[in-house]
């Protein structure tokens, strides 16, 4: 099963620049979680710091009782095992071809018979789709190959957190929609606690169990995916609806004063309604039930008082079919 | 959602001049440390290590013996002339050859392992450092000191370690032709000062700085290739950066070693 990983109060900054601050939220045991946000509002900072390559100067990350921030490092390296962590950009080893670069995990941590390593690392490789490529050094591969890879090797030792940096970016909508598939029915098989940055509007509306979003240096909200999808916060609308009026601008947000004249100017902004939740994806058929279903449901429904309406309804809606199970 | 909040800084934090320059010693000696610590963690990375080694001997070999030869030659016309005015030429051998194995010979091995080994090392690992390979490792659980440093940081050590004796033997035999052939010293006097100057630990001394500039050179390279700034650009400056402060490091270094030795072992005949 997942391991929660709690984030109390983290605050990062690199000299004057604070990235963000104060960020407390729980990602549950098992869920799906997705983290939203524009460029450079440092979701790769938190993913980064949450398994301890970067040191946020306050707050704690706690995995299993080990705090990833401050803890000893003896014991944040072990903890690491435990996580699997797709980078950006892949971060694949320049000098070593596919098939030595997934096998690398199992290679430093188990024992494993090379025979043994092969057939791992070659379901892996199936799983993403990269079968005949194994012998390629990452020079050789285009951007969202290295990324597929990237997912194979942090995979490989079936990790119980996951950590996905931008799964879709570089990738083609239809290796995107298999992407997203792969992620859920990982996450049945696994049951692994998942955390997925993305910019994807997509995998943020059918992917997650819930939803996150960094802005202006400080997490907007978090919560049940219903909340933010169904959320009339300006900047979430703005960011899941991708539409140019909201605080968001090109650079890293608007100055208050275009903000206005955006409002003078086309003052007629016309209220969205609220969207429509689409259903979440649900595991292919052949996987077993996703158990992290019923835990999350337990923990909504004990949440009810503090949801909105408008998210209470598509909690409702979307509970009715769960997998067969009556609401 | 709420108003916007600037966050000010936690107290104007201004730099006092030259904690900079403490910081990074700091940080080159835990490594030093760590790697030291390392090196006795299993498992022992011993492909890495013959690979390495196998890389910093090639490339340091030949250009070894080429300037080994004429420094030699230059130390032996020096002292040769040298001990004439001062009308000591049956001491030629001994002081030409203790100055080969005591000071020339580490200083060669360890500035051609900086420039030539080193700056690869640097290289190497500064731009798997900016491909966040080194991280990508660090989250795999595995230790990037203990994977690829300790292994090169011995592999150096080696090889400074053995050529420095190819060093030394090369450059005593550039000064005996010089002195002989072209100083028209004799032979036997040109040896037998060899057994009234020099003695066995002015070798061990000569293995032991070796050993240690390799050392530095190594911990240095990997330093400065673990935190290149920037992209590109900043490994490109990182390693001309360890190649130089390799060099300032040995210099002090070595005035250090050869002021202690002189101190703690009686030199013959003195
Ligand atoms: N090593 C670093 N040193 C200094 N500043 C950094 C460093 N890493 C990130 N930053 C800064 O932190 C901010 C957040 O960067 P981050 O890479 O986390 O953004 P992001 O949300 O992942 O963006 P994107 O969606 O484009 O990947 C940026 O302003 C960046 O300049
Ligand atoms: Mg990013």
């Amino acid at each position: 099963m997942g391991i929660e990983v709690i984030v109390e109060g983290l605050t990062k900054s690199f000299g004057k620049q604070t990235v963000w601050q104060d960020v407390t939220l729980t990602l549950p045991p098992g869920e799906v979680s997705v983290m939203l946000g524009p460029s450079g509002t440092g979701k790769t900072v938190f993913l980064k710091s949450v398994i301890g390559l970067l040191k946020p100067e306050r707050g704690r990350v706690l995995v299993n009782g080990v705090d990833m921030v401050n803890g000893p490092e003896r014991d944040i390296y072990q903890t690491r095992k435990l996580f699997g962590l797709m980078f950006q950009d892949g971060a694949l080893f320049g000098s070593m071809n596919l098939f030595d670069n997934i096998a690398f995990p199992l290679r430093e941590h188990t024992r494993k018979k090379e025979s043994e390593i092969r057939r791992i690392v070659m379901e892996r490789m199936d799983m993403v789709g990269l079968v005949g490529s194994e012998g390629k050094l990452p020079g050789e591969i285009s951007g969202g190959m290295r990324k597929r890879a990237g997912l194979a090797r942090a995979l490989v030792l079936d990790p119980q957190i996951i950590l996905c940096d931008e799964p879709d970016s570089g990738l083609d909508p239809v290796r995107t929609s298999y992407i997203s598939q792969l992620l859920i029915d990982l996450n049945a098989q696994i049951d692994a606690t998942m955390l997925i940055v993305t910019h994807n509007l997509d995998i943020a509306a059918t992917v997650p169990d819930n939803m996150g979003m960094l802005f202006r240096r400080e997490l907007v909200a978090f919560g049940p995916r219903e909340l933010l999808l169904t959320s009339d916060v300006p900047v979430v609308r703005q960011f899941l609806s991708g539409r140019r009026e909201g605080p968001i601008g090109m650079a890293e947000e608007k100055d208050e004063a275009t903000l206005a004249l955006e409002q003078l100017t086309d003052g007629a902004t016309v209220p969205l309604a609220p969207p429509a939740v689409a259903p979440q994806l649900e595991p292919s058929p052949g996987m077993p039930p996703r158990q992290a279903v019923q835990r999350r449901k337990a923990r909504v429904l004990a949440m009810w008082d503090q949801l909105p309406a408008a998210a209470r309804t598509a909690v409702q809606a979307g509970l009715a079919p769960v997998q067969g199970e009556p609401a | 959602m709420s108003a916007p909040v600037r966050v000010r800084e936690p107290g104007p934090r201004r730099a006092i001049p030259g904690t900079g320059a403490l910081r990074q010693t700091g940080q080159l000696m835990t490594l030093a440390a760590t790697t030291v610590r390392d090196t006795f963690r299993r498992p022992f990375q011993m492909r890495e290590l013959i690979e390495q080694f196998w890389f910093v001997a090639s490339v340091t070999i030949l250009p070894a013996a080429l300037v080994s030869i004429p420094f030699g030659a230059v130390i032996a016309l020096q002292v040769g002339s040298l001990t004439q005015q001062l009308g000591a030429q049956s001491f030629t051998g001994g002081a030409s050859v203790l100055a080969v194995i005591q000071q020339a010979s580490p200083l060669i091995v360890a500035l051609l392992i900086a420039g030539a080994g080193g700056s690869a090392i640097c290289a190497d690992l500064g731009s798997r450092k900016i491909r966040e390979e080194l991280d990508a490792m660090e989250v795999m659980g595995v230790s990037p000191v203990q994977r690829l440093i300790v292994p090169r940081v011995l592999a150096t050590m080696l090889v400074a370690l053995l050529l420095n004796g190819l060093v030394s033997v090369v450059g005593t035999a550039g000064g005996y032709f010089f002195n002989v052939i072209v100083q028209h010293g004799t032979p036997g006097a040109y040896l037998s000062s060899f057994s009234s100057l020099a003695q066995l630990p002015d070798l061990y001394i000569s293995e032991i700085k070796a050993v240690v500039f390799g050392f530095i050179a190594g911990i240095v390279a990997a330093y400065r290739g673990l935190h290149p700034k920037g992209g590109p650009k900043g490994v490109g400056d990182a390693v001309n950066q360890s190649v130089v402060i390799t060099f300032l490091l040995l210099f002090v270094v070595n005035v250090v070693l050869t002021a202690i030795y002189l101190q703690l072992v009686p030199q013959k005949g003195a």
